[in-house]
């Protein structure tokens, strides 16, 4: 490669590395403060919150998908263990 | 020709440049001063007097769940160092104020408590956690900062930086 070639090739990467780091710091960039998190924080953002009604959930779940083990339970559905 | 080690040199330069025109405001930390509370468009009581006193600003939230563990310990802190110099503020950052009164009414705090409903203060300080307290100096200047509320581990630190900073006398008239 050609010095000429190696240059441009080093001044685009270094444009995109730029572009990349400034897109990711900017404001368009969402960013969620330490103070801002009561939505975050509230009970209902909590996927586990209810776990009897998760475990009946999961139970519907496998039982109309014929799924069970699907979700991360041990085994994995073929009925060996 | 350009060396590969020289590209990775230029490219690390680029990214730490560019992250660093981000311009984000730095974090208050010991050695700073701290931002005037008056001013900072509170919402509340008034601000107890503290000038030439040591300050503990905490700031907390009622979706905090150390903030309510922290308000009983300050308030104890407050009832054993007020009469020597201590003053201890809460500063809110509740958007919801009746999430903030109904917090306080039910903690009874026997320390001063605000609110910052535009995060003016909060933001100009950055805290790094929920919650952050600051201590200042008698002179306004921010000596430790404490990210997080650890229970008794964060007492015991607080009332050895209290005496310290209590026993470094008056300012000035």
């Amino acid at each position: 490669m050609s010095r000429a070639r190696l240059r441009l090739a080093l001044l685009a990467a270094l444009g995109a590395a730029a572009a990349l780091a400034g897109g990711c710091s900017t404001a368009s960039a969402v960013r969620v403060h330490p103070w801002e998190r009561a939505t975050l924080a509230d009970v209902a953002m909590n996927p586990d919150r209810d776990p009897v009604g998760t475990a009946m959930n999961e139970h519907v779940y496998f039982s109309r998908e014929a799924a069970s083990g699907g979700r991360g339970v041990g085994g994995s559905g073929c009925g060996c263990n | 020709m350009v060396a590969p080690r020289a590209c990775f040199r230029w490219l690390g330069i680029a990214v730490s440049a560019a992250a660093l025109s981000a311009g984000l405001p730095a974090q208050v930390a010991p050695g700073g001063a701290f931002p005037a509370l008056a001013g900072a468009g509170l919402d509340g009581g008034p601000l107890p007097a503290t000038e030439g006193k040591v300050v503990l600003v905490d700031f907390w939230a009622s979706w905090c769940a150390p903030c309510k563990a922290s308000f009983p310990a300050y308030s104890r802190l407050q009832s054993a160092y007020a009469d020597r110099g201590l003053v201890v503020v809460a500063v809110s950052v509740d958007e919801d104020a009746s999430a903030c009164a109904a917090f306080v009414a039910r903690l009874r705090p026997s320390f001063a408590t605000v609110r910052d409903p535009g995060h003016r203060l909060v933001g100009a300080v950055r805290v790094p956690t929920m919650p952050t307290s600051y201590l200042v100096d008698r002179s306004g200047k921010v000596r430790f900062v404490h990210a997080g509320f650890h229970g008794e581990q964060t007492m015991r630190e607080l009332r050895a930086e209290i005496e310290a900073l209590l026993g470094e006398g008056q300012a000035g008239p």
